[in-house]
Formats: structure tokens, sequence, C-alpha cells
């Protein structure tokens, strides 16, 4: 417990003090990884916690962008309205979607989310009044009041800039994002998610109703999914319907395979390697092609790929297992140091 | 009717490619329980290596398919004995995952090998097209048509009355029991791979024909066939074919008539008709038209 607490006032005191060591693609970098950590937490919760394998994620990204481009910027409302408000409309949409799943199992219900990133891809070009049609439209820093993030700010002698404002904003968000499924696991709404996942008819069998969780987990998922894509549309600025592509959808997937299903680090870990590797990667190589024609971008894809497959055949468990390894050997060491007669 | 005709025929044609991709993921999943996210990519790769062959070395056609097949098949291979092996006894999802590594590999490495823009398949038929009485047949959808019939006869023929074909039936249906009783388990998921490698860049090569092209984007045509391995049963060969004919029918009779008569369903709803046709089917049975229930244990 005692080293725990230790650990979350580390994280917490680097992740305040980080955007103040970073340059300028370093710090877009990590608002990226902290918006998809939003979404990777709310995936966890549908696919780590309740076992329900979904695809569709970024459609419910794509559904929060939107609702934040209606609210703040066709109507010009503060954020603090259009992002609850893309979280709780993507997460009625995933309630409403979540249904037509329960007859479903495993990599079935995997391809029908794809489904979902199709029809929705079809609807987001045809509603052209909310999402631009093909061109795309654009979104509105977000603003509070008078203030906006636009301008920056400057306060206490400390100075930040829009990517600043949009990081604090952003890691706000993920602490909440991680509280809330924190005290999901433990509350039994939670524990009937863990049941369902490791046996649904065994579940069902002790009274768990099976459908009601697995909608709220298609909710809760949905929801976060949504705050993540309000975010995004947001600090890209723009967007076209097929950004909210299966490409994206198994980048999050990724993200919590790669950083360890139901643990609470796992998808912000995840969001870590899958953003900030191939942003490494970019910028190690710089911008000449290595060999002949093989440009910088595919160079970092083709390293990316073989990283995760050989990451995935060494460390089933994901990057959270990885640091229990070693927090485990670092603790043997010190024991056996204690007893150097052992053995 | 000669315009419904014609779409039919050119659903068969889009249908039998479907059932190729679709037999392509039908294999590898009845072996290993997992879906291959990669086999669009292994189809990419095997019609970009045919178009090379062909334009670039002149070899003739139908050589150049033989090896092209073969180099697929190989690469799957290679994949399976270098990851995949390794990887026995892991969850479904870890697999999945590595499949998805190579599908991000190959997308970066195809268009280093190959540059990134379309070019033509090689195939010696091109945009020429044969009338019979007032319709007009397009000569590479006929010669899809053969080919895929080809193959799923030459399929059903391993399948069912081979060796090899007999073990992999007793794989997909108990792994453990085979292994039981003395069926070469690793042996049986290798040649698995190795078929959807060869099946893959048999329905790349027709899927780059007059009017596309092959490019590195010609892999997501694999995504439309998932609803075809759904619709069918995801573990039953036959339920693959049917459903890719299906699927391939509708795209098209879609694209034919629905601007006409359903225009308010909005632009280019034939690109998810097959994706809606699925979640109805789903809806009605959840397993597919072909698919078995698994039995339920506690």
């Amino acid at each position: 417990m005692k080293t725990r607490v230790i650990v979350i006032a580390v994280a917490l005191a680097v992740a305040l003090v980080l955007p103040f060591l970073l340059d300028a693609y370093w710090l877009s970098t990590f608002v990226f990884v902290l918006i998809a950590a939003i979404g990777a937490l709310g995936l966890d919760v549908l696919t780590g916690r309740t076992g329900q394998i979904s695809l569709g994620h970024a459609f419910f990204l794509g559904v929060g962008a939107y609702v934040g481009g209606f609210i703040g910027a066709d109507h010009g409302f503060t954020a603090a309205l259009w992002i609850p408000a893309a979280g709780i409309i993507a997460g009625l949409l995933g309630v409403i979607v979540g249904p037509t799943a329960l007859r479903l199992r495993g990599l079935y219900l995997a391809i029908v989310t794809i489904g979902l990133i199709y029809i929705g891809q079809h609807i987001f070009v045809n509603v052209t009044a909310l999402t631009g049609g093909p061109g795309g439209r654009a979104f509105v820093d977000p603003a509070f009041g008078g203030f906006t993030f636009t301008g920056g700010l400057d306060v206490a002698g400390l100075s930040f800039d829009r990517n600043g404002l949009f990081y604090y904003l952003a890691l706000l968000l993920l602490v909440l994002a991680m509280v809330f499924v924190h005290n999901l696991a433990r509350s039994s709404v939670g524990r009937a998610m863990t049941a369902v996942r490791d046996g649904e008819l065994a579940a069902a069998v002790l009274g768990v109703n099976v459908a009601r969780t697995k909608v709220a987990a298609f909710g809760i998922s949905a929801g976060l999914a949504g705050v993540a894509g309000a975010l995004y549309g947001s600090f890209l600025t723009f967007a076209v319907p097929t950004d909210w592509n299966l490409a994206l959808s198994i980048e999050y997937v990724v993200m919590i395979v790669v950083g360890g299903m139901a643990t609470l680090w796992g998808p912000v870990l995840g969001a870590l390697f899958v953003i900030g590797l191939p942003a490494l990667l970019q910028q190690v190589s710089g911008s000449q092609p290595f060999f002949g024609a093989l440009q910088p971008a595919d160079a970092a894809a083709i390293v990316y790929g073989v990283i995760l497959i050989v990451f995935l055949l060494l460390e089933p468990r994901g990057v959270v297992g990885l640091v229990e390894r070693v927090i485990h050997l670092i603790k043997r060491n010190r024991q056996m140091s204690l007893e150097p007669s052992g053995g | 009717m000669s315009t419904f005709l014609e779409l039919l025929f050119a659903g068969i044609a889009l249908g039998a490619v479907y059932a190729l991709v679709a037999l392509g993921f039908t294999v590898v999943f009845r072996a290993s329980r997992v879906i291959n996210f990669a086999q669009g990519e292994l189809l990419a790769l095997g019609a970009f290596v045919v178009s090379w062959l062909v334009i670039d070395i002149h070899v003739p056609f139908w050589l150049a398919f033989v090896v092209g097949a073969a180099g697929t098949g190989l690469a799957a291979f290679i994949f399976q004995q270098g990851v995949l092996r390794f990887a026995l006894g892991r969850p479904d999802f870890t697999i999945v995952m590595l499949t998805l590594g190579l599908a991000t590999v190959l997308q970066a490495v195809l268009p280093t090998l190959f540059g990134s823009t379309g070019r033509a398949n090689g195939d010696p038929w091109g945009g020429t097209s044969v009338r019979a009485g007032d319709v007009a047949l397009a000569w590479v959808q006929v010669w899809t048509i053969v080919a895929a019939l080809l193959v799923l006869a030459a399929f059903w023929v391993f399948n069912n009355h081979s060796k090899y074909g007999l073990a992999m039936r007793s794989a997909a249906s108990d792994p453990e029991a085979a292994l039981a009783v003395g069926v070469p388990l690793r042996r049986v998921y290798a040649t698995a791979w190795v078929l959807a490698g060869v099946v893959a860049c048999i329905g790349g090569v027709f899927l780059g024909g007059y009017p596309n092209t092959v490019d590195p984007n010609i892999g997501n045509t694999a995504l439309l066939a998932f609803p075809a391995i759904i619709l069918g049963g995801i573990d039953s060969t036959t339920g693959a074919v049917v459903g890719g004919f299906l699927i391939g029918i509708v795209e098209e009779l879609t694209a034919g008539y629905q601007p006409q008569y359903a225009s308010w369903l909005g632009s280019n709803f034939y690109l998810v008709a097959p994706y809606v046709l699925m979640i109805i089917v789903l809806l009605i049975r959840p397993y597919g038209l072909f698919g078995s229930r698994p039995a339920e244990r506690l």
C-alpha cells in the first residue's frame, strides 16, 4: 500500500513537471498520449474487464468529436459543457448499440463492431450539417467563459502555450477517468463485469444480470471514448469522416493489449507505447530516406511492427507485466542482500 | 433486364474474389482459432509480386501467377514458423495482435518495394470483354469466376479426400483429441498458413484486374470479406464460399439500383450494404448461416 502511494505520487509529479522539460514536438506527442489513454481506459472497461472484444471504438471517438464540434464550435458553448456532453451522448449511443451485440461472442462480436465503423463512416459522410461531409470540418480550442486555449496563459510567472494547456486539461481528465475506473472495478458492477468475462454462463447462474452488465460496459466504454474523441478533434483542429476508421480502432486495441488488459496503468502505458514509439522512431530516423526508397515513416512502421511482435512473444502480460517482473526482481535482490547466508 | 444480368454477373465475379479471400480467413481460423488480420496484406503482396514479375521481368503471366502464389504461400509459412509457432497456447487475442504486427510491417514494406502508385496486374486480357446476347461480360470477370471455382473445387477435394484434409478437419473440430491420435498439429497449422497465402495471392491478382489496379490499399478489400465469413459462419468453409458470393451479389445490385430507388440511404451505400446484411443475419442467427454453435461449459 505504501509503495503504491509513493508510485502514484512520483508518477503525478513527473506528469506535472513534464511539459516544462519537453520541446514542442514531444509536448504535442504527449497530449496525444494522454487523450488516447482516456479512450484506451474506456476500451479496457469493455474488452479487458468485461471480455467483449470491440473494434468499433473509433466510431465513438468520432461521435465525441462531432458532439464537441456541434456544441463548442457551431454554437459557441463553453468546454465545461461540450466535453461532458460528448461523453454522455457517446455513452448513450453505446447503450443503444450495445444490445445488438448481446447475442454475439468473441471474434463474431469483433467483426460486427467493424461493421459499426463502416456504417458509422457512411453516416458521418452523409450527415454533412454535423460533420462537414467528405471534406471534413474544423473544431475549436476549448474555451471556458471568455478564456480560450488558443492564446495560452501566463500565471504566477509560468507561461503555458496552447499545447501546454491541452496537456494539463487532458491530464486532469485522465486522472479523473482513472479514479472512476479504479472505483468501478471495486463496485458490484465491476465485479459483475469480471464475472461475465470469466464465464458468462457461470455469472448468469450466480445471479449476475449479464445483459445489463454488458450494456453498462458498452456505455461506459463509449462514454470515455466520447470524451477522448472530443479532445482529440479539438486538439487536431480538423477531421474528416474517414479519420474514424478501423486503423484507429486497432490502435486502441493494441494499446490495451500491449499495456496489459484489466489493469489501471495498462491503457496509459499502452498509449505511451503505441503513440510514443512511432513518434520516437520518426524523430530518430529524421527526414532522409534510408536505403533507396525506404521512407522514414515506413521504416518507423516496420520497426514498430517488429517490436510489437517481439514484445507480444516475450511478455504476454504487457508493459504492466514487464514492470511487475522488474519490481519482483528488485525485491528478490533486496531480500537476498538482507540475508547473505540464504541459499 | 440486361442491366440486371450484367449487375448479377459482376456480383458473381466480385463474390468469387470475396469467396477466395474468405476461404483464406476460414482456413486459418479453423486451424488456429484466430482471425488473420494480415490476410489483406498477403493478398496485396501476392498481387504485387505477380504484377512485378510480368511487367518488370517479362515472365509469362501464368508462370508468374504460379511463382507469385508459391511466394505468398512461402511468406505466410515463414511468418507461421518464425513467429506464430512460438505463440502456441497463448490467448487468441495475442495471436490476433501478432497478425496485426505482420500487417503493419507489410503495409510499410510493400510501398517501399513496389512504389505506392497503382499498377496493372499483368493479366493478358486487360479491359476486353465478350458479348453473350445483349449482355457484355468482361474477360477478367469470366476468368475470376473460373479461377475461383477451380480453387474452391481443388480445396474441396483436398479437404475431404486427402490425408492432410482429414488432419485439418480433425484439428479444427478438436485440437487436443487430434493431437492425442497422432495428428501432427504443427504441420497442420503450417499447411493452413501456406494455403491461406496461396489463396490470398490468387484473390489479389483477380482483384487487381481491370478496371482496378494493384496498389498498397488493395488489402482493404479483405476487410469487405469479413461480412462474408461471418455471414456464412466463421468455421465453415462452405459458409465462406456461399457468404462470399452472396455479399458480392448484394454489393453489385445495391450499387446498381440503390441510387435510383432508395437514394435516401446516401451516396455509396453499396460499400456498407454487406455490413448491414451481416448485422441483420447475425441478429437472427448469431453463429452465421452455416456456423456451429459452440457448446457451453461451466
